[in-house]
């Protein structure tokens, strides 16, 4: 399915501040956690755009502010034009049936007492007018030959299944409600190999089917490639770099991504020993105390008195066609240069 | 390698590789039956050298690695067959004073959890040091003198100053550092990584492997690699040995492995992996799903997932078959695989 260029989704300038208190009978702020710090950009129907970056860069956070199961400091989440962020009661109802969430880890997302039937069918019970009681049972059914698992194994247990296979019954439940967004938050991470391309083919067969938007978010930055038509970085609460999976993958501008692009260990011996590779020192700074001007700037082996003075704001830079959150942004091939 | 260590476990009279697992068979004895999770691994690695060892989870990886260095888990493991030479000497034979020793000295081993292999309320100096005063009887103060080089020699920033810390004060990669220190502290010939930066991210990844290689190369340690990343093993392995459902099914020069598999387990992975460097189609996915281990299937245990398949290999256990002096398959077809190359 080719994406289109309408916006089913539109994120300005999200926030997520979680205070950091001290003291444990008055409990006084003494700064904030800054794990989403201004976050924009837009999902088109039809399209998969793949979120990367390190461990607590905040992309579980923001996946949270979309599905609006955290609120956020400021900014907005536009579906069809409507803030989710503002919804209350009946209307928040309606508009979540319209995003929907597969987790990360198939072993603890499900919940070991309720049958398969029970889990996929639960969605249902949130949202009666979707599906009347009696039909139920056979649209759970339907869900799940829908992601390839036996529709007579309906009630079994979660820990009868495999990872892979409990993957698959996160998916129809996301499918329940017919959603026109899936966030998946690292859907694939915790699967083997082998059953790792099962379900990244069968969710592509499902947006084929469905015309589902998805928001893919891995560290694992050769699944995300394969599966995004546009992928944003990120780095400590913010966007560094946008732009559709050539862009990113054979012309990357900015430092971030280049580093993180070239740590990817290639599956090809051939050449090993020429390979060129940019080593970050250090970890990422924490979200609480993140350096001045350019977050990146610690780590950044391009690092200017600017980068400390001035956050480089996420725009098309010269020399290059997609934004870039780097005053320094150059077109560095790092993954097919070696 | 000390001398100490050399008297008691001979030199000089042995002819294989420095370290050779031979024909190793493990099991668990559980409530549900008896799980089958080491069926006969045979590998082998010798100084300087690489060894990765690539398998789902489940594989048998670590239990293989958890016998080499004596600390399997006896009950409900058992060990029901094979050896494991150590300079030409069954360490399967040593009493455990002899193992003991050779554990830290001889060989040792960096665990996939960093986390829950250190001690979190001992400050990380002191469990490094603890290596020295119980293997060597060395004086607090020379211990902890030790600890800090070690730690430099892991890059710690500045390790005088974190040498008191607890683990809990370090990152992700930091404790897998310390880890690191830990078990080179006593110099040993070989070193076990299992999965040694499987829960990091590529960055710190990046740092670790490059780690690795670095003290590899100041002191010539073999290296056992156990990873499911062919990423990782594409970049840093002389040699691969492949495992499924407790076998070894493939073992090759990491060149040819890549270029052209011999069995069809190893050849799927290759095909089922997506690749950073162009986008690619539709992923190849080898259907099906790893072996249960209480009910290993009959003939070759990869056969309800195999495109190969003939009717032999429902009944027939491939043997290794040698296919030349540093590669061999256990598949009744590697000849076919072989020519038909990479999809
Ligand atoms: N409820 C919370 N209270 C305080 N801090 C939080 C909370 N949730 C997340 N954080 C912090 O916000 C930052 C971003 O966390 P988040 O879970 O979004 O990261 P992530 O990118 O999903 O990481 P990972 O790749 O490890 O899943 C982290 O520093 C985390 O510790
Ligand atoms: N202490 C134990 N008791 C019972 N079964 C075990 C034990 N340790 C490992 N196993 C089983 O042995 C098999 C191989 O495990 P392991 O070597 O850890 O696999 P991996 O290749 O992922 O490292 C698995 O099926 C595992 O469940
Ligand atoms: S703005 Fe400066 S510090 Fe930030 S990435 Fe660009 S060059 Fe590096
Ligand atoms: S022996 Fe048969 S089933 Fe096993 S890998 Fe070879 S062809 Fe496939
Ligand atoms: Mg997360
Ligand atoms: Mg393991």
């Amino acid at each position: 399915m080719k994406a289109s260029a309408e916006s089913i989704l539109e994120v300005r300038d999200l926030v997520k501040h979680f205070p950091l208190t001290q003291g444990i009978i008055v409990k006084r702020q003494i700064g904030a956690i800054k794990a989403v710090d201004g976050v924009s950009f837009d999902l088109h129907r039809g399209e998969t755009l793949g979120i990367v970056g390190e461990s607590g860069c905040g992309k579980s956070t923001l996946a949270k502010l979309l599905m609006a199961l955290e609120r956020p400091t400021s900014g907005s989440v536009r579906i069809h034009g409507k803030d989710i962020t503002k919804a209350k009661g009946a209307e928040l109802k309606r508009m979540r049936r319209n995003i929907q969430m597969v987790m990360q880890d198939p072993y603890t997302s499900l919940n070991p007492r309720m049958t398969v039937g029970d889990i996929v069918g639960e969605p249902f019970e949130i949202h009666p007018d979707v599906a009347p009681k009696g039909d139920r049972r056979r649209r759970v059914q339907e869900l799940l030959e829908v992601v390839g698992l036996n529709p007579d194994h309906i009630n079994r247990y979660p820990h009868q299944f495999s990872g892979g296979q409990r993957q698959r019954i996160g998916i129809a439940r996301g499918l329940a409600l017919q959603p026109e967004i899936i966030i998946c938050d690292e859907p694939v991470s915790a699967l083997d190999v082998s059953i790792q391309a099962q379900v990244m083919n069968l969710l592509e067969r499902l947006q084929n089917e469905f015309g589902l938007s998805y928001i893919f978010i891995a560290h694992d930055l050769s699944v995300v490639r394969h599966i995004s038509d546009r992928v944003a970085v990120m780095y400590l609460g913010k966007i560094v770099e946008l732009g559709t999976d050539s862009e990113i993958y054979d012309s990357p501008t900015h430092p971030y991504t280049q580093a993180l692009l070239s740590a990817v260990p290639v599956p090809d011996p051939e050449g090993r020993e020429t390979r060129q590779r940019i080593i970050l020192q250090g970890d990422p700074p924490s979200p609480a105390n993140p350096p001045s001007g350019c977050h990146f700037r610690t780590r950044c082996w391009k690092a200017q008195d600017i980068c400390a003075q001035q956050v480089p704001v996420l725009e098309r830079r010269p020399g290059s066609d997609h934004p870039s959150a780097c005053h320094f942004a150059e077109v560095r091939d790092v993954v097919n240069a070696q | 390698m000390t001398e100490v260590l050399s008297e008691q476990v001979g030199s000089g009279s042995r002819s294989g590789a420095l370290l050779e697992v031979d024909n190793l068979h493990v099991e668990f004895h559980t409530r549900a039956g008896v799980a089958k999770a080491v069926n006969g691994v045979t590998y082998s690695v010798d100084a300087g050298e690489t060894l990765a060892v690539l398998g789902e989870s489940g594989s048998g990886k670590s239990v293989t690695a958890q016998t080499i260095m004596g600390i399997l888990d006896m009950p409900p493991g058992k060990i029901t067959g094979g050896e494991i030479r150590f300079r030409g000497v069954d360490l399967l034979k040593l009493p455990e004073d002899q193992r003991r020793k050779i554990r830290g000295e001889g060989i040792s081993m960096v665990f996939q959890d960093a986390l829950s292999a250190l001690n979190p309320v001992f400050p990380v100096g002191w469990q490094i040091a603890e290596m020295f005063r119980m293997h060597r009887g060395t004086s607090r103060a020379e211990a902890k003198k030790k600890a800090i080089e070690l730690m430099d020699r892991v890059r710690i920033p500045a390790a005088k100053d974190r040498v008191n810390d607890f683990p809990h004060q370090f990152s992700g990669g930091m404790r897998q550092r310390i880890m690191i220190a830990m078990a080179i502290a006593l110099d040993p010939e070989i070193l076990i990584a299992d999965e040694p930066t499987t829960a990091l991210d590529v960055t710190v990844q990046a740092q670790i492997m490059e780690l690795l290689a670095e003290l590899q190369r100041e002191s010539n340690m073999g290296l056992i690699l156990i990873t499911h990343d062919l990423g990782v093993v594409a970049d840093v392995a002389d040699k691969i040995a492949v495992m499924y459902g407790g076998r070894i099914v493939e073992h090759a020069e990491v060149h040819d492995l890549y270029k052209n598999p011999a069995h069809p387990y190893s050849k799927g992975l290759l095909e089922s992996i997506p690749r950073v460097d162009h986008k690619g189609q539709e992923l190849y996915a080898i259907k099906g799903m790893p072996p249960n281990l209480l009910e290993m299937p009959s003939g070759c245990a990869f056969h309800p997932r195999c495109p190969y398949r003939r009717e032999t290999c429902e009944t027939d256990v491939p043997p290794l078959y040698t296919i030349s002096g540093t590669r061999g398959s256990a598949c009744h077809y590697w000849r076919e695989v072989i020519d038909e190359g990479q999809r």
